[in-house]
């Protein structure tokens, strides 16, 4: 059935490709990252170049959970449930030391890294990461994006 | 787990919660309100999300490793967080700073107060809608984000302004930097103004809205632009002036009703005598800095000299990012301390690299400035400092048992006390005046919380 | 205002409810009994000293070494330009103090974060809960008697990758 496969790689290239370029993010701003992720979004160096430039407040229009400084254990039940109400498919990316494993703080009141709590595609380190940082993660995830298993559910007879 | 509001709430009225991830809630903060349609009847504020317990690891770190914590406070503005601290601890080991360095703080503190305020008016602005002030005032902050990156080697979270000085000097090109960024911010300024003033619909929404009288802003512990908003002139520059604020001209901008709209006019006010400040600065910096003795190199030329058998020249790093901590200035004290017996009395700045690398009362003195135990030990006690933040006054409070940690350190945040008035403010107003009042307060996450 | 004139005028204003006078780093600083502190906070308030701003409340744990609490109190007079730290010990066993809602209105707050912080009860306030840390979370954090890293997750927390 080679011409199927010729199809189906076809259109996995197409949806890959559709969906890399037309993130919306959800940014899940707390704490110092915040100021950085402003810097990337805003005129200088602009996200939208990429494709993902339009911020989508509610969970349930966006596909890129942008998790944005630090998460402690007061947060992490709010994070879980913003991830859990995005569709599939969906992706995460940790922003910044704290979200990516607790950063500089060690103790009572932090998450060590949030995936303890959500699974995460991409890690950006950085306290607070360069602007350039940001994009060169987008564009890791956009890597991955266009290369995985596209998700067919929507293909599948039950 | 029932909240206040649940059990206060009266059956007909309807419970809407702005919870902790919230475009408009500036980090981590949760208001819960009771409407009746659009009328917010009783309000209710949980705090707390960002709380990362900075001063339970105060408590576990040394006075030197601590600096970086200082500065993920107040993270718009967090040159001023760390001279607050360094203030507070040279208060306590009574240490004086050369006057290059108290200039070049001005100067930082400065940039630091104008990007605070352009950040939270970009940020209120944007959230009543007017989508293209933010960009304007990002856009000049990255201007004065430039002019702290080349001194300081970082955009924000910097840990620059140190126990005894500043980590560096200058970068060589300061000058035109700086010049670039207060004409760059000035046009943003005039363009802002433009777009705002005399805007009926962000007139409509910061006119009236969230007053507060003077008596309620005081009983609150307001202070910085909330308070002088209301029309009390207390500014921590004017009252009690540390660093060189009392050689240098600048007025406090004041307002009259307290409303949001007061709060934004003092707000880009404050940023015109800013500019000002910065500019009395450099000209009052000397080109130079007092050196005396052979020119400065770069650390691989050293490197190289220092390799060199038969060199009798002494080694000079240049001042700035590259080079020494140990400032060319004649007067920077290294504090006699009652020093341990045995060891070589160590200041309160990390000895300058080329002794350490070179000499070995150098390398010594080095090691008795990290280790375990050595290092900064400021006699027993209890010490306050306040410098004027971005949102009012920042005070440290530090208790001191002649160890090398602190045994209490503690950050008397400026917006913990006006959020705190968030509840009175717009309980009886409409839910979409939340929004702007709120922004107005300017509250930072990392300073609310600790 | 001279540092030596305003610890006299407390001194003869207020007499026998003030424990001592110390000036640390040159700052005055008063000590209190818990029992009067209420009344000197009145005093302090009103005119003449006129500290219209209570800028600060927090808490120190000396439980270890002497067996106390300690509230440091820090207030500001606008019309005099003068800054005032207090302090009272509370015992280790059972810190209660006054509180001064009703005083200044951003106490609410603060008593509220040193209740969270240090376990100390302030009565006649009108609601005391935690403010930083959560319901269900157990211990005062800023005690030395609680370990720096015990952390008590709300959710479960997944091993690291």
């Amino acid at each position: 059935m080679s011409g199927l496969d010729f199809l189906t790689t076809r259109l996995e290239t197409a949806l890959g490709w559709g969906r890399k370029y037309s993130l919306f993010h959800y940014p899940f701003i707390t704490a110092c990252c915040g100021m950085e992720y402003m810097s990337a979004a805003c005129a200088h160096f602009d996200i939208d170049r990429f494709g993902a430039g339009l911020t989508r407040f509610s969970p349930r229009q966006a596909d890129l959970l942008l998790v944005v400084g630090t998460v402690s254990h007061k947060l992490a039940p709010v994070l879980k449930t913003v991830y859990d109400q995005m569709l599939e498919p969906k992706w995460v990316i940790a922003f910044g030391a704290c979200a990516v494993s607790g950063g500089i703080y060690q103790n009572y009141a932090v998450v060590q890294g949030i995936d303890r709590v959500i699974p995460v595609d991409v890690y950006i380190p950085g306290c607070p990461p360069r602007p350039e940082m940001v994009l060169d993660g987008l564009m890791k995830l956009q890597d991955k994006i266009q290369h995985q298993k596209q998700d067919w559910r929507w293909a599948k007879k039950p | 787990m029932e909240t206040r509001i649940q059990r206060e709430a009266r059956p007909e009225s309807m419970l809407i919660n702005m919870g902790p991830s919230h475009p408009a809630m500036h980090g981590t903060i949760r208001v819960m309100l009771e409407l009746d349609a659009e009328r917010i009847l009783n309000a209710e504020v949980e705090v707390g999300y960002l709380h990362r317990g900075f001063e339970k690891t105060c408590e576990n770190k040394t006075y030197f490793n601590l600096l970086p914590y200082t500065d993920r406070l107040n993270y718009v503005s967090p040159l001023i967080n760390n001279l607050g601290y360094a203030m507070t601890m040279e208060k306590m080991l009574g240490v004086g700073v050369p006057e290059r360095a108290q200039l070049i703080r001005v100067l930082m503190s400065e940039l630091s107060r104008v990007s605070d305020h352009l950040t939270c008016l970009a940020a209120m602005a944007m959230e009543c809608g007017a989508f293209t002030v933010f960009l304007y005032m990002m856009k000049a902050r990255e201007f004065l984000w430039d002019v702290i990156e080349f001194t300081t080697g970082a955009r924000m979270t910097t840990s620059y302004i140190r126990i005894g000085g500043v980590r560096a000097d200058l970068h060589p090109d300061w000058r035109g930097s700086l010049a670039t960024a207060v004409r760059e911010t000035r046009r943003v300024l005039k363009d802002v103004s433009g777009l705002l003033d005399k805007n009926s619909i962000f007139l409509g929404r910061t006119r009236g809205v969230g007053v507060i009288s003077k008596e309620d802003a005081l009983s609150y512990g307001w202070t910085g632009p909330c308070l002088r908003s209301t029309g009390i002139p207390y500014d921590v520059r004017k009252a009690s002036p540390y660093l060189v604020y009392d050689r240098l001209e600048f007025e406090v901008p004041v307002g009259e009703f307290g409303d949001n709209f007061d709060r934004y006019r003092v707000r880009m006010r404050e940023m015109e005598q800013s500019l000002r400040l910065l500019e009395q600065v450099a000209v009052l910096i000397p080109d130079k800095a007092p050196i005396t003795g052979e020119p400065a190199i770069e650390p691989a030329e050293a490197i190289r000299v220092s390799r060199r058998q038969k060199t009798a020249a002494r080694i000079r790093l240049s001042p700035n990012l590259e080079g020494s901590e140990k400032a060319r200035y004649a007067d920077l004290l290294t504090r006699d301390r009652p020093a341990a017996p045995g060891s070589a009395a160590c200041g309160v700045v990390v000895p300058p690299k080329e002794d350490t690398y070179t000499t070995m009362e150098g390398l010594i003195s080095h090691f008795l400035f990290f280790m375990n135990g050595h290092g900064i030990r400021p006699p027993k006690g209890d010490v306050y400092f306040s410098v004027e933040g971005g949102n009012g006054e920042v005070g440290f409070y530090i208790v001191s048992d002649g160890t090398d940690r602190p045994y209490r350190l503690h950050l008397r945040a400026p917006c913990f006390h006006v959020v705190s008035a968030l509840e009175q403010l717009i309980k009886g107003r409409l839910l979409a005046d939340l929004i702007p009042t709120f922004g107005s307060m300017n509250m930072i996450g990392g300073e609310l919380d600790r | 205002m001279g540092k030596e004139t305003l610890i006299d005028e407390i001194r003869t204003k207020l007499g026998e409810a003030v424990e001592g006078v110390l000036e640390s780093f040159g700052d005055p600083v008063l000590t209190v009994r818990p029992g009067s502190l209420l009344s000197i906070m009145v005093a302090l308030r009103a005119a003449p000293f006129d500290y219209a701003v209570l800028l600060d409340l927090t808490g120190v744990d000396f439980t270890a070494g002497e067996g106390r609490f300690e509230l440091v109190y820090h207030l500001y007079s606008l019309s005099r330009n003068v800054r005032l730290r207090l302090k009272t010990s509370l015992p280790a066993a059972d810190p209660r103090a006054d509180s001064i809602t009703g005083l200044w209105k951003n106490a609410d707050w603060l008593e509220r974060e040193v209740f969270d912080m240090f376990g100390v009860l302030f009565t006649g306030h009108p609601d005391l809960r935690r403010l930083l840390t959560y319901e269900g979370f157990e211990g005062h954090p800023l005690r030395k008697s609680y370990p720096w890293r015990l952390a008590q997750p709300r959710i479960p927390m997944k091993d690291k990758v």
